[in-house]
């Protein structure tokens, strides 16, 4: 097919279409009107920097930023440990490595809404009983303070997404030859040094996918967020696609939600591609 | 040695079994009364109490809500797969140096955050009068378009210039060369390409609940609404959310060895 076949246009132009009217229009004609009084039916005036201004000031935003910026930090690293861990449980020669590895992964399949209401009733309900069975006073108010609605939260998309990352590194592990081990026990290499030296570097390559997905991913989270703290206490467990939510929804402010949206956008953009940059380069240097 | 691999397979089934246990606890608890959930909250039910599904299946409106997920999600998939496999198609046969920029288009394109364009799409969007299931429909389309014919593109390379050829040769027009020749070919990459965006718009709850009302409502848009009504309930909201989760435990146990298949070849690539 060439550029000026019509059929190659044809082809193209169902999701052209879609990707336009969907994602470029939106975000061209977002950008716009980021820079003016618009209200969500009509702009009045241009007032430049003004809504970009204000949030540098904005409390809610940026603690919220700050927060969702703890959030991914810890998040990542706990769910490339968990799933690295996971994956090199379920490769091992076990008579339940085909049970668990549809275990681990399940949590994936449910919405983080109906995942975030069931945790809500452990940290809530069931914490709070073992806490007095046990005499731990640690499990008691749960969700109710910020710290432990942030662990929570962790906790809820650890679980979660594990099992997703799992998946990752088993395609990976699966890959290294056998040869490869055995011939480092050969040479008396223990377990430690044959991950360290063997499986480690080859499974580099899995942290650019994993670390790509797994920050975006909770960079990006809403429904885990609405339904297990939605943002309490006092809006301290608010995140960014939250806050964005409700000034332009709850609050009707659209020029100003949509300025916070350009932002978050080229966040999420720059973090994205400093990544795939450095993982790229990283793994060609090894 | 033998002991050691005892050891291993009894710390992995019990990892395992803490992994399912918000899951026991969710069902466990929804057979219990309101009472019992307060003094018994880890032991199996007493008293059996069916009547805490039979409530929350009315009040969830189960059957319509259940219906309105199956229409948005199929019709969702069929299109992406219909749509980005022939995009898929034109765009490996086509060397040019556009048809590479409008890929990278739409790579690019997966960077943007949802959060960052619903605004002006749900006012542009309702400014000619399409917040409704097929809006809806179209949005999943541009959404899930992107990631779709990177997958069909990449697969693409492994199916020979040459089967084209013979067709158009055959008589053949383009469209029925793709949809005869080529379709069949990548079904492996379309069960990829469904299985990973089913996930994602099946579950979706953010979306929806901006574009759709009250009477076409998905199972997560109609899960938040009856949460809303039984918070202190326990024993109707667990029974609520059990409900939720069979058609996807049911799917599952159908496709179990797709969906994790899928995902792999979805994440690797």
């Amino acid at each position: 097919m060439r550029n000026r076949d019509l059929s190659f246009w044809l082809f193209l132009s169902p999701v052209l279409l879609a990707l336009a009217l969907v994602v470029i229009v939106p975000l061209l004609y977002g950008t716009f009107y980021s820079f003016t009084d618009w209200d969500g039916l009509r702009a009045t005036r241009f007032i430049g920097f003004e809504n970009y201004s204000r949030l540098i000031h904005d409390t809610a935003f940026l603690n919220s930023l700050w927060f969702t910026i703890k959030f991914s930090v810890v998040t990542v690293i706990l769910l490339n440990f968990f799933g690295l861990s996971l994956a090199l449980i379920v490769t091992r020669k076990l008579k339940s490595a085909n049970l668990l590895r549809t275990v681990f992964f399940m949590p994936n399949l449910i919405g983080g809404l109906i995942l975030g209401f069931i945790w809500q009733f452990i940290f809530i309900s069931v914490f709070s009983d073992i806490g007095e069975a046990l005499g731990i006073a640690g499990l008691q108010g749960w969700l109710s303070t910020t710290t432990t609605g942030f662990w929570g939260l962790v906790i809820l998309t650890v679980w979660q997404m594990a099992g997703y990352i799992m998946i990752i590194y088993i395609a990976y592990l699966q890959n290294i030859p056998n040869e490869l081990i055995e011939a480092a026990k050969i040479d008396g290499a223990n377990s430690f040094q044959r991950f360290k030296n063997i499986t480690f570097p080859l499974v580099a390559p899995a942290f650019t996918v994993s670390m790509f997905l797994t920050l975006s991913t909770s960079f990006k989270m809403y429904d885990q967020n609405l339904s297990l703290t939605n943002g309490g206490p006092f809006e301290s467990t608010q995140m960014v696609a939250m806050e964005i939510v409700k000034t332009a929804f709850s609050s009707n402010e659209m020029a100003y939600g949509q300025a916070k949206a350009v932002v978050f956008f080229l966040i999420v953009a720059i973090i994205s591609l400093t990544q795939v940059y450095y993982n790229k380069k990283r793994e060609v240097d090894m | 040695m033998k002991r050691k691999t005892y050891i291993g397979e009894l710390f992995a089934l019990l990892l395992g079994l803490v992994w399912i246990a918000p899951f026991y606890l969710m069902i466990v608890n929804a057979f219990k009364s309101k009472k019992e959930i307060f003094t018994d909250v880890l032991g199996l039910p007493q008293e059996v109490q069916t009547s805490n599904f039979v409530e929350a299946f009315i009040d969830l409106d189960f059957v319509r809500s259940l219906t309105n997920s199956i229409i948005v999600s199929v019709v969702s998939i069929a299109i992406i797969v219909f749509f980005s496999s022939m995009a898929g198609y034109a765009l490996a046969r086509n060397k040019s140096k556009l048809s590479s920029i409008i890929l990278l288009i739409f790579v690019g394109a997966m960077l943007i955050p949802f959060q960052s364009v619903m605004i002006p799409l749900v006012s542009l969007f309702g400014k000619v009068d399409m917040l409704n299931q097929a809006g809806l429909i179209f949005m999943y389309l541009g959404f899930g378009s992107s990631l779709s014919i990177f997958l069909y593109h990449g697969s693409m390379t492994g199916i020979s210039k040459s089967l084209d050829e013979a067709a158009i040769i055959d008589g053949a027009n383009k469209f029925q060369t793709f949809r005869h020749i080529i379709f069949p070919l990548l079904k492996p990459i379309s069960m990829t390409v469904g299985i990973l965006n089913v996930i994602w718009i099946w579950n979706d709850y953010l979306l929806p609940s901006l574009v759709l009302n009250e009477n076409n409502a998905t199972i997560p848009l109609k899960m938040f609404y009856f949460f809303g009504q039984y918070t202190k309930q326990w024993h109707l909201a667990l029974a609520g959310l059990t409900i939720a989760i069979i058609p996807v435990i049911i799917g599952y146990f159908i496709a179990q060895k797709q969906i994790l298949a899928g995902v792999s070849e979805g994440a690797v690539k």
